[in-house]
């Protein structure tokens, strides 16, 4: 647990040219990733579906996203007479800007060193760490929000409404599985985390957190993550058969681009993050070769396959229902996310009481999933729950005003 | 601006800091106050949210800060945007008649004793009598366990007293929100599901 090396001498020019540099690198790096990333969406749903996806632009069609850009950049930009007009152009800001920032904390290499300066790889490495990614994702449930609130018209208000209460409520089991981590670690600090899981048991396995913690704070992390991102099969709100477009069916031209570039950036840092939470971040052997360029490949292949992970998952998963998708949330994940991390930190204490604790969950857990199924067999179930079970599923919310 | 001056501006980033995280608190309380319209009261409200959480970070309360954005601005303003778009109350309000009289002579006064009250307290050095959790602040980095020394055994007893209040704050609020069908069942379901309920 330390500060960041770079800023505990005398800060000359050098660190802020060193830091400038960094900023700017991280950026580039970032839309770069976002252009292949879409491309290697686009191309690789393509072939699990049979077809040949974007062929035309550059080689294997891997500028079309350059492409794409330009031409909604040259787009002419609508903003529909109903609506806010502050909130309707401040809204793709507000989930760029966390996009962006969120990518900051994470550590995409070792530790190098330049002019005499000890320079880590990654952007920032504040003190509150992780707890940055949980306070830029609570911002951009804002974007979404507004984007939808101020277009002034139905679709968009309703998957907004989605939007944020679907990532509001996943925001607490995905928290509570970064709790875990941080428990083991002792810091929230990324580059603490990351350092934390080098080595290996038995000179065999890796001691990254997914082993270190068992696999459930890792699976709970990547279902809440993947709602978190809105992204299949956890895209409620922009259900093009049910909602138009969602929040963004309203905007057009760059405005519509900055939302896809932001979903897209976003993917890429869960990705990441969940390389640096739970599989050990650019932990990896060195296979020979300059030593700092080792670490950043294992970061690049980890995110790589867990992008490549998301992508399959769009291909092969059917959309949730709406009800379905709260019950997966707050009846599985935060339950589970909150057992989990009281046995990891009954763990720490030692793990008589961690064993005995999971035990008892054990034991708790299927005595209350046993009571629901006899409770719904004798059909005692309470009036109130019959009444909600008579609604209308998937539309809890009626759009207002009509 | 004379040379020097902006030398002595960049030597104290601290007052640079505070000078903008103080411009967003102001703003963003003016804006409040000064919206036509909800949703944009809500959002000035998110500005000073984030105003308060720099000058966390400016005395070295980086915990703080975090938490002051995940909770308020993450949480508490979205659940009153919610309200606000849910109950269709996003319009632009007129200000004719006040609902209670002598509402502004009074709201006067309460802000003029309540300012007397701040610069009365800043003056002096005494202020609650209890120590600060941090103190004397040197290393960022020790924020939690410091916090979570504190709260786990000087203040204990008020930290389960407030996660006792809160759990009955939800029960409460789950009571009232929750209809309670009595007799004919059958009956009342179908004028519900019709009705009343889905009309929430």
């Amino acid at each position: 647990m330390g500060q960041d090396p770079l800023f505990l001498g005398h800060i000359s020019i050098g660190v802020i040219v060193i830091v400038l540099v960094k900023v700017l690198v991280a950026f580039a790096a970032l839309m770069v990733a976002v252009m292949l990333m879409i491309w290697f969406e686009r191309k690789l749903i393509s072939d699990m579906q049979n077809r040949i996806g974007p062929n035309r632009a550059g080689p294997w069609g891997l500028l079309q996203t350059l492409a794409d850009g330009i031409k909604l950049f040259f787009k002419e930009d609508l903003i529909p007479e109903k609506a806010d007009r502050f909130a309707f152009k401040l809204a793709p800001y507000l989930v760029l800007v966390p996009a962006l920032v969120a990518f900051t904390i994470v550590p995409v290499g070792g530790v190098v060193h330049i002019f005499g300066h000890t320079v880590q790889l990654q952007v920032a490495d504040p003190p509150i760490g992780i707890l940055l990614l949980l306070a830029m994702s609570s911002i951009s449930v804002y974007g979404i929000m507004l984007a939808g609130w101020s277009s002034g018209s139905k679709y968009p208000l309703l998957g907004s409404v989605r939007a944020s209460a679907q990532m509001v409520s996943y925001e607490a089991a995905m928290g509570l599985s970064v709790a875990a981590v941080v428990l083991i670690t002792g810091s929230l600090s990324t580059r603490a985390i990351v350092t934390s899981q080098a080595g290996a048991f038995f000179h065999i396995f890796p001691k990254w957190n997914i082993i270190r913690l068992g696999v459930v704070p890792f699976l709970i992390f990547l279902v809440a993550a993947t709602a978190e991102l809105n992204r299949p099969p956890f895209d409620l709100t922009e259900a093009e058969q049910e909602l138009v477009g969602g929040y963004v069916t309203e905007y057009s031209s760059i405005r519509f681009a900055l939302f896809f570039l932001s979903e897209f950036m976003n993917a890429i840092t869960m990705s990441a993050v969940i390389v640096t939470l739970f599989l050990g971040g650019p932990d990896g052997p060195n296979l020979g070769g300059p030593s700092f360029i080792w670490p950043i490949l294992w970061f690049l292949i980890k995110t790589g396959a867990l992008l490549f992970f998301y992508v399959w998952v769009r291909a092969a998963l059917p959309r949730l229902r709406y009800d379905q998708l709260m019950d997966l949330g707050w009846k599985l994940l935060i339950p589970g996310a909150l057992a989990w991390l009281l046995v990891v930190a009954a763990m720490q204490v030692s793990r008589i009481y961690g064993l005995v604790l999971f035990v008892v969950f054990a034991a708790a857990g299927a005595v209350l999933y046993r009571a629901i199924i006899i409770g719904r067999e004798t059909g005692s179930e309470s009036e109130v729950i019959t009444t909600f079970r008579k609604l209308p599923a998937a539309e809890p919310i009626r759009p207002e005003g009509d | 601006m004379e040379p020097t001056y902006l030398l002595a501006a960049i030597a104290k980033p601290d007052l640079i800091t505070f000078a903008a995280a103080a411009l967003m608190v102001i703003g963003g309380a003016f804006g409040v106050i000064a919206s036509r319209n909800p949703v944009h009261s809500a959002l000035s409200l998110v500005l000073t949210m984030f105003g308060i959480a720099v000058l966390f970070i400016e005395q070295d309360a980086q915990f703080l800060a975090a938490v002051q954005v995940i909770v308020y601005a993450g949480a508490i303003v979205v659940l009153f945007l919610f309200v606000i778009m849910l109950l269709g109350v996003d319009r632009q309000e007129v200000f004719g008649r006040e609902s209670l009289r002598a509402q502004r002579p009074l709201a006067a006064a309460a802000g003029v004793i309540a300012l007397g009250e701040v610069l009365l307290l800043a003056r002096t050095t005494w202020a609650t009598g209890a120590h600060a959790a941090n103190g004397p602040v040197g290393n960022s980095y020790d924020n939690v366990q410091r916090i979570a020394a504190e709260v786990f055994s000087t203040y204990l007893l008020p930290f389960e007293a407030t996660a006792v209040l809160l759990v009955i704050a939800v029960l409460a609020a789950v009571y009232l929100a929750r209809r309670v069908v009595t007799t004919n069942a059958e009956e009342e379901d179908s004028k519900m599901v019709e009705g009343k309920a889905v009309d929430r």
